[in-house]
């Protein structure tokens, strides 16, 4: 089984503030990985962290056997559905051809075969209907899904997703569900923040349970027990968390 | 006076014509970075650059020692660049927000520049350096060559916007996604803010330090109304700039000059922000979509048709007990607002009788819709969401008006799951009476 994301002895801080505390885990290939844990915990941050959007405090990361920079045109992004602004002058379809930038470089203009190619991706999210609506007068589950449609154009290997399921209706859920085990059988890999404890199993093949620290990381079935999520969930170490705030105030050494 | 406009605007007289072609393509390229640094919100960044440009200029005049313009625009940038890294620096490194950091730089620089200016023109040869001519503008102080490097500047901003186009869609709507597809986004920022401070720089003489980013906001704000398309927009944005340069310039060199003579004629900066300031209230109010008088409208024509159902769902549960909806009925027998009435007879859903009024076919169908949902939206509540029966109908009111279509296909799919889908229009859940009475009629 070849590896996805090695993530080794990371920490990422915030204005000084640590959030990850040394996490050390590799992400298989082919597997819907669900990262999970409670609010604060950092979920997101080690997505952008992988990513590269924000500054790692030490450790290293390589995606695909390489640098992040180097597997930039073999990964996927789903943002969270709130850092963007909804009301921006652009319409679904508008969106989803943002995926093909990354593939056409600088200058070159989206042609004829990437609007194809982007309404292959709202067909298969559901949304071909709704193509030229502005992104506004779209319901939040919509919204949600030009934001996949705009990862599938970017025909990634690997695909890293912020809370793909936050707030979006029944259909909505299941058309991400399906979209998900497509990726799968064509043997891409999806690393989704999830916080819906209960459709893990469902949904997942392999968790990463976060809570500042790893706390574990494995197939669904061995790794998601109730012993470890109450060790995500329940024991919070307000150690670690005062630490992080002497270190962010500067009183401890560390930079 | 407005012969002259007329013949200003075109481009008649060729003193005129070099200053209105500067300030247009001036008006256009800001308008047009404008938009981008607007969608980026990164509008009063223009506005701290133009401040921190007047002790550029002034810098600019103390090194030559003469009235340059090219000088000046390079002091202008070099101190309005420095102003918009020292933003950057102060938001990156400090605690200070950036709305701080930048009314910090707009008034330590503009002070600054005041200072200076005023110690410039206390020297014998001060007067030559034409920097009050820069708080506000004054277009008519520009030489051919100035128009032709403002025109020269605004072809190039517009040049780079042109090919940058999709790179500074993606960067404006979706930070971190571009970053994640491998753009430079921190160059791409920079590069923008790059175009805003030339553009800033470049539009000095003829708007002036104070009133310039009303250039960068105003015309894409504006457009913003008009369109849902982010390429229309600039190009609207740009139209509307480009509109308020010339006018703006035009205004100022044929409005008669004001009595005081210390004035020396009317300053364009305000007259081109006033021009543009027209255009936003304009679109403001007239634009089809987003503008507030076609707001009023669909709010008008909603709020009429919610009386209309009201009358409809009230005559229905009126006749209901008889069965027979097309009963004659009359102001006394069922009472109603005659606002509401006289809507329903326009629309066809009520008709006239000798004795009264009857509900047509239309209407009858139409007012069994209406109870329908009303209904079922009620059975939902009192099923699903737990809530007692003599409230539902207070809930339901309001909804049943707007309720889309697909909603309310949901609700019937879900009450049929449930085996609780009535055929036709369900039995009212409550007692009607009383409570119907309390909103039914407030149109």
């Amino acid at each position: 089984m070849s590896v996805a994301v090695e993530v080794h002895d990371v920490t990422v801080a915030y204005h000084r503030k640590p959030v990850l505390w040394d996490i050390d885990t590799s992400l298989p290939e082919r597997r819907l990985i669900a990262i999970v844990g409670p609010n604060g915990a950092g979920k997101s941050t080690l997505l952008k962290a992988i990513l590269g959007l924000v500054p790692l405090a030490s450790g290293e990361i390589t995606v695909l056997g390489r640098t992040i920079s180097q597997a930039r045109r073999l990964i996927g992004y789903v943002p969270q559905r709130e850092s963007v602004d909804w009301d921006f002058p652009v319409d679904a379809l508008d969106v989803v051809l943002m995926g093909r930038y990354g593939k056409l470089g600088w200058i070159r203009r989206p042609g004829r075969s990437d609007r194809a190619a982007a309404m292959k991706c709202l067909e298969q999210v559901g949304m071909s209907d709704f193509s030229h609506r502005q992104i506004s007068q779209l319901s939040g589950g919509q919204q949600q899904r030009v934001f996949l449609a705009r990862a599938l154009a970017q025909d990634a290997q690997l695909y890293f997703m912020d809370e793909p399921f936050a707030g979006v209706d029944a259909a909505t859920e299941t058309a991400i569900v399906e979209v998900l085990r497509a990726l799968q059988r064509d043997g891409r890999t999806v690393v989704a923040v999830h916080h819906d404890l209960q459709s893990v199993p469902e949904y997942f093949d392999h968790v990463v349970l976060l809570n500042m620290r790893l706390v574990a990381a494995g197939p669904v079935s061995s790794t998601f027990t109730s012993a470890n999520l109450q060790k995500t969930y329940g024991g919070r170490l307000t150690l670690l968390e005062e630490a992080a705030e002497a270190i962010g105030r500067g009183g401890s050494a560390r930079r | 006076m407005f012969d002259e406009l007329l013949r200003l605007l075109t481009l008649q007289d060729a003193n005129t014509r070099t200053v209105l072609l500067g300030a247009t393509a001036l008006g256009i390229a800001s308008a047009v970075v404008g938009s981008f640094a607007v969608l980026r919100r990164r509008a009063l960044v223009g506005d701290a650059v133009s401040h921190a440009a007047l002790p550029g200029l002034c810098l600019a005049y103390l090194v030559i020692g003469d009235r340059n313009f090219a000088a000046f625009l390079a002091g202008a940038l070099v101190m309005g660049v420095g102003a918009a890294a020292f933003i950057a620096l102060v938001k990156a490194w400090t605690r200070v927000k950036e709305d701080a950091a930048i009314a910090l730089v707009i008034g330590g620089f503009f002070g600054l520049g005041i200072v200076l200016s005023r110690s410039i023109q206390n020297e014998p040869s001060g007067n030559r350096a034409g920097l009050d001519g820069f708080i506000f503008g004054k277009a008519a102080s520009m030489v051919a060559s100035d128009a032709a490097l403002i025109g020269a500047i605004g072809a190039g901003v517009i040049a780079c916007v042109a090919l940058l186009f999709k790179e500074f869609r993606v960067l404006c709507f979706d930070r971190d996604f571009a970053s994640s597809q491998g753009w430079p986004s921190l160059l791409l920022d920079l590069l923008l803010m790059t175009l805003v401070c030339v553009c800033t720089v470049a539009g000095l003489p003829a708007v002036g330090v104070v009133l310039m980013v009303s250039l960068l906001v105003i015309p894409p704000a504006a457009a913003r109304f008009w369109t849902n398309r982010l390429g229309t927009m600039v190009c609207l944005a740009g139209a509307f700039g480009g509109a308020a340069g010339a006018l703006g310039t035009g205004l100022s060199a044929t409005l008669p000059a004001p009595a005081s003579a210390l004035t020396r004629g009317w300053p364009t900066g305000p007259l081109i922000t006033l021009v543009a300031a027209a255009i936003f209230v304009i679109s403001l109010l007239a634009a089809p979509k987003r503008g507030v008088a076609a707001d009023l409208v669909r709010r008008w024509t909603l709020r009429r048709r919610v009386a209309r159902q009201n009358l409809l769902r009230r005559v229905y549960e009126a006749l209901e007990p008889r069965g027979d909806f097309a009963a004659v009925w009359t102001q006394e027998s069922i009472p109603h607002s005659s606002r509401a009435l006289r809507s329903a007879l326009r629309a066809g859903l009520v008709e006239r009788t000798e004795t009264g009024f009857r509900l047509s076919a239309t209407g009858r169908a139409a007012a069994a819709r209406v109870v329908r949902a009303h209904r079922l939206w009620e059975i939902y509540l009192i099923t699903q969401a737990q809530i007692a029966p003599d409230h539902v109908d207070r809930d339901a009111d309001q909804i049943e008006h707007v309720l889309p279509p697909e909603t309310l296909a949901t609700l019937e799919a879900k009450l049929a799951e449930e085996g609780r889908l009535p055929a036709g229009v369900p039995r009212s859940p409550h007692r009607i009476g009383a409570p119907v009475e309390a909103g039914a009629l407030r149109p």
